[in-house]
């Protein structure tokens, strides 16, 4: 298999992504058959060709500067987990 | 080895806010000091099917800052997301620019000690601020304010070219007068809209390589930087003669405590997956853009200084001064050209009695009470002998508490106007003659020191209104003879 | 009433043959009926006789908008403003959306009546509808088949006739896929025609919505209401939008079709070969002339294709983090735990793979041989779309390998199942326009039950017109797409 389940574990964690220590294996199984499966990639040679991150061939457009938005935290907040005061809350963040 | 056997290397990375009206990929606003929350909108909060678009005017003032340093525009340039997950961040990644930046290499020359040093940029890029987390009062939670998050940002890196933190803050100072010049930033380092990540080194004098270095995050004030460096130095210098390695780690000052320390926790397994944002397009900069912003450049401190000193006949240290920032620059030609005088005397009292006035009210030079039409009245006055240079500083005073009158009503009123008329001050001269023979004695004998006795006795007695070179001259002559 | 076009509903609303009312309580009704296929996560039932209200006294002022008063739904993956959009995920199962995606508010401005929102795979991740938090979508051809996916909802709604025409997502294949399992005319535009502002973003330089119905007519009607620029959405495209329906009678004399080698070799089942041989061969009658293509790279679409839509989907879908809305695990002891457990619970089985690999590919190592290549490859895969189509009009090909698969039959190997979009997915990358159309009834085997294919006709960048004229001019000689599921008539 092309990873291991210490290798899933570090991905799992920079993606905080619980996952059940059961589960490990069939995921090492899965993403080691994906990766597999892209290994094929590999024998084409694209040394010089450009790599296209958008379909079309276009570029970005421009908003004026303007003030669009008005408050509507009230809205926003009413599908949020937990609030108070206004603000979002989170368990203590340690700097 | 000691202390100065080593060398530091320095290389700055500063955040500058960029001063516009809506957040860089939304309509919400940027003013500080709104209720929390109030400022984010969906784009903000990073709702589920939400867009970002860009706004101009952050690409407008990120071009202006490229011209200004003299630093290549990137015909396209492109944004990446910064991956990575912190309350603070409501998309778990920031929109930022990494392989391709708008602004490219670029320099910037710094005045230390008399001597020029040219600074070198790496690049500038844009990119989006993150939120806020407040950390009292929520029962050991902490609470997220997403009113900064979208605020444009403009990231200016410094090649690791400063060598004391002495060199730093110049740059650094150089810089802060530099955003402002442009208008591209508000430059306020207390709201956070300039903020400044140090990179430091030490090496033996002498080697190429550089040192391992650590990064001193958000060091907001110019004083907090020089000591902030100058702890990091002496620390790194300090762990590696006591047999120590400085390892590559991000620090955070601490100015209650004055010392740097460690927050590797933030560090701890960081990768960050730059990729290009999906959501963007490339930004293409052509040449008519690029004219636009040229056009509305304003000239530059460097320039000004230059020009001010070949033009007025200024010293550096007065050119310098008044070009240090722009509405001081404007306020002094203003004045020149209202009042006609000579321009030393404009610049010595802007950067004399006015600037003095100013700094004990704490106030800016665009907020003077005295504007420049009444500086330039009253200077006028004294070019034509009307007032002498003591007068005028009561007359300004005045003025300072008026801003309604002008010099003219003051001097009238107060009957400030100097006496030119000869038969008067004569009279008086001859009056001080005959009550001090001794001096008089002692001044025939050689003793000139005297001299100054006799003029301020004149004044003393006329109040100060006589006209100092019409004095000057009639007492040698009765002196003499 | 449930059998009539888009235009023959619109002449019975002005005729007051019925009102929209009453055509919206028939559907409703037959939603109710045929609740076991599973099409909808969420019914709205009174927003839509509001909504069929006030398209009666719009119809009845006047207003000659094709789709007023046409009962609609929206695939769950377009927010609706009050409404839950669940994206098909647990995540967003309390998700009551704050605002109206661009699509979701020009339909409603247009007086289309939404009826509800349509079951989809996890955040569009998915060729099955099985990996919906809310459970498998039914095929009605087959109970016991899958719908396709990940707009699976969306392709039953349409082939039960519980909505004339719904709205779908396509990012490998989402739209085509389970319209040629289902039996009915999936159209995937331009990347750029329909604005991406408030489609939850699964891939955002592969997504695109689009129409799904029963007749190109139809799509090209509800594809008007869609299409167009939108400043909210970067990478929408400036350019007018044309009269979908005004060359749909253009006849095809002269027209190229390219067949590549690629699109017709092993893997492909007999039947669906030998249905799309017929169809080519009508196309031939109709005047068309049929040219053999070659495109080597197509082959390297699928792996292409799993690294891209991973690696932006591994961060598009790091905002559901549980602080701001949907899921949030119960007492979190720390911020990471409160991470780890709100995505961990919050997100299936697939979602997790997908965000696990894109996470890899994106990986400090690994992005030069993942990421950047296959980023490297799509432009190469694109260049050969470029090349045949300066050969000719348009490309046709497969839409799936096989027919609708049983319900479970794939679910245990995940590679499987991604070969399932093969046909499909290289269109995304180029970001080309597609049609997937009704083109046979077969079994896969003697005397299996005969189930739905579809034939893809690829097109230029900005041809819609010609594909829906492409697709009617087919539709007005054969009968596939008027064919109805046993039961659902």
């Amino acid at each position: 298999m092309l990873l291991t389940t210490e290798d899933v574990k570090k991905i799992a964690y920079l993606a905080r992504l619980g996952i059940e220590d059961h589960d490990f294996d069939s995921y090492t199984k899965d993403l080691s058959g994906m990766l597999e499966l892209m290994t094929s990639m590999n024998g084409l040679d694209t040394e010089n060709v450009a790599a296209m991150a958008h379909p079309l061939d276009q570029v970005q457009r421009l908003r004026d500067d303007a003030v669009t938005e008005t408050d509507q935290r009230g809205h926003f907040q009413a599908i949020a987990p937990q609030i108070e005061d206004g603000l979002y809350l989170v368990p203590k963040v340690i700097e | 080895m000691s202390a100065n056997q080593w060398e530091a290397v320095i290389g700055l990375e500063i955040h500058t806010q960029l001063a516009t009206k809506s957040k860089i990929f939304s309509g919400a606003p940027t003013a500080y000091g709104a209720a929390p929350n109030t400022q984010a909108c969906a784009v903000d909060l990073g709702l589920p099917g939400v867009l970002p678009v860009l706004n101009k005017d952050t690409v407008y003032k990120a071009v202006m800052f490229g011209m200004a340093i003299e630093a290549e525009i990137a015909p396209y340039s492109v944004f990446a997301r910064k991956n990575y997950f912190y309350p603070d961040l409501p998309k778990g990644y920031q929109i930022s620019q990494m392989d391709l930046p708008i602004v490219g290499v670029g320099h910037l020359d710094i005045d230390v000690d008399g001597d020029t040093k040219r600074i070198h940029i790496t690049r500038a890029h844009l990119e989006e601020d993150a939120g806020k987390s407040l950390h009292e009062n929520f029962h050991g939670l902490s609470g997220i304010d997403l009113n900064r998050a979208g605020t444009p940002l403009l990231e200016i890196v410094s090649e690791p070219d400063m060598r004391s933190a002495k060199e730093a803050v110049a740059y650094m100072r150089k810089l802060h007068e530099l955003v402002r010049y442009l208008g591209i930033c508000d430059g306020n380092m207390q709201e956070g809209s300039f903020r400044c990540d140090a990179n430091v080194s030490v090496r033996p004098k002498g080697q190429q390589a550089f040192g391992t270095r650590a990064e001193i995050k958000n060091i907001n004030s110019f004083k907090f930087v020089e000591k902030a460096i100058n702890h990091e130095i002496e620390r790194q210098i300090e762990l590696i003669e006591g047999g120590g390695k400085v390892i590559q780690e991000t620090r955070l000052y601490d100015s209650v405590k004055d010392e740097t320390r460690s927050m590797r926790s933030k560090e701890e397994a960081n990768d960050y997956r730059y990729f290009p944002d999906p959501d963007l397009l490339p930004v293409a900069i052509d040449d008519a853009f690029k004219a636009q912003v040229k056009a509305a450049l304003p000239e530059l401190p460097d320039a000004k200084k230059l020009r001010f000193k070949t033009q007025y006949q200024l010293d550096n240290e007065n050119a310098a001064i008044l070009t240090s920032f722009r509405a001081m620059a404007d306020y002094f030609e203003a004045v020149v050209q209202i009042s006609g005088c000579d321009a030393k005397l404009c610049a010595n009292w802007i950067t004399g009695d006015l600037s003095a006035a100013l700094n004990k009210a704490d106030l800016d030079i665009g907020a003077s009470p005295v504007n420049t039409r009444q500086l330039a009245g009253l200077l006028a006055r004294i070019s034509d002998g009307t007032i002498s240079g003591k007068i005028a500083k009561q007359v300004f005073e005045e003025l300072w508490l008026h801003p309604d009158a002008n010099a003219d009503q003051i001097i009238d009123a107060k009957g400030l106007k100097q006496i030119t008329d000869t038969g008067a001050i004569e009279a008086i001269i001859d009056k001080i003659i005959a009550d001090n023979p001794g001096q008089v004695e002692q001044y025939r004998s050689g003793k000139d020191k005297v001299f100054g006795f006799f003029v301020g006795q004149v004044m003393k007695e006329m109040q100060g209104k006589a006209n100092p070179a019409e004095v000057n001259k009639m007492l040698v002559a009765k002196l003499k003879a | 009433m449930h059998t009539k076009t888009i235009k023959e509903l619109a002449q019975g609303l002005r005729s007051r043959e019925f009102s929209s009312v009453e055509l919206t309580r028939h559907f409703l009704a037959r939603t109710e009926q045929h609740k076991d296929l599973n099409a909808f996560v969420t019914v709205t039932e009174d927003l839509a006789l509001q909504a069929a209200e006030a398209a009666d006294v719009r119809i009845a002022n006047g207003d000659t908008a094709l789709l007023a008063g046409i009962p609609i739904a929206q695939k769950d993956i377009f927010c609706t403003l009050g409404v839950k959009t669940s994206c098909g995920s647990k995540m967003l199962d309390n998700f009551i959306a704050p605002y109206n995606a661009t699509v979701v508010e020009k339909l409603n401005e247009a007086g289309a009546v939404m009826l509800g929102k349509l079951n989809m795979d996890e955040f569009a991740m998915g060729s099955s509808n099985e990996n919906s938090y809310y459970g498998v979508v039914k095929n009605p051809w087959d109970k016991s088949a899958v719908s396709g996916g990940s707009s699976g909802g969306s392709a039953v709604a349409v082939a039960a006739k519980l909505a004339v025409c719904v709205t779908g997502t396509d990012t490998g294949g989402s739209i085509r896929q389970p319209a040629a399992f289902c039996g009915i005319t999936g159209l995937k535009p331009t990347y750029g025609r329909v604005s991406r502002y408030g489609m939850v973003a699964y891939a955002s330089s592969l997504d695109q919505g689009g129409p799904m119905a029963r007749s190109a007519e139809d799509a090209a009607i509800l594809l008007q209401a869609m299409a167009g620029f939108d400043e909210k959405d970067s990478t929408s495209v400036d350019h007018p939008v044309p009269d979908y329906t005004a060359s749909l009678n253009q006849p095809l004399a002269g027209l190229k079709i390219g067949l590549p080698a690629e699109f017709f070799g092993t893997g492909l089942s007999h039947n669906i070969a030998t249905d799309l041989a017929n169809a080519i061969n009508e196309y031939r009658r109709l005047g068309a002339e049929i040219i053999d293509l070659s495109m080597p790279t197509l082959k390297l679409a699928i792996p292409v294709y799993y690294v891209i839509a991973s690696a932006e989907c591994s961060s598009n879908l790091s905002r559901f983090d549980g602080v701001r809305y949907g899921y949030r695990c119960e007492n979190p002891v720390d911020l990471t735990d409160l991470y780890t457990r709100s995505r961990g619970e919050g997100f299936g089985k697939e979602v997790k793979r997908r965000i696990l690999m894109g996470t890899y590919a994106l990986s400090a190592g690994y992005y030069d041989a993942y990421y950047l290549k296959a980023q490297k490859i799509r432009r190469l895969i694109s260049d050969d779309f470029k090349n045949a189509l300066a050969q000719v009009d348009v490309i046709m090909s497969p839409v799936t390998p096989t027919n609708a698969f049983g319900i479970g039959e794939k679910t245990t190997d995940p590679i499987q199942m991604y070969l399932e979009d093969l046909y499909t997915i290289a269109i995304n990358l180029a970001g080309l326009p597609a049609i997937s159309i009704p083109a046979g009834l077969s079994a896969a085997k003697e005397g299996g039950i005969a189930m739905p294919v579809g034939l893809q006709i690829i097109g230029n960048y900005f041809t819609e017109t010609k594909l829906l004229n492409i697709a009617h001019q087919y539709q007005q000689v054969t009968d596939w797409h008027q064919r109805m599921p046993y039961g659902f008539e």
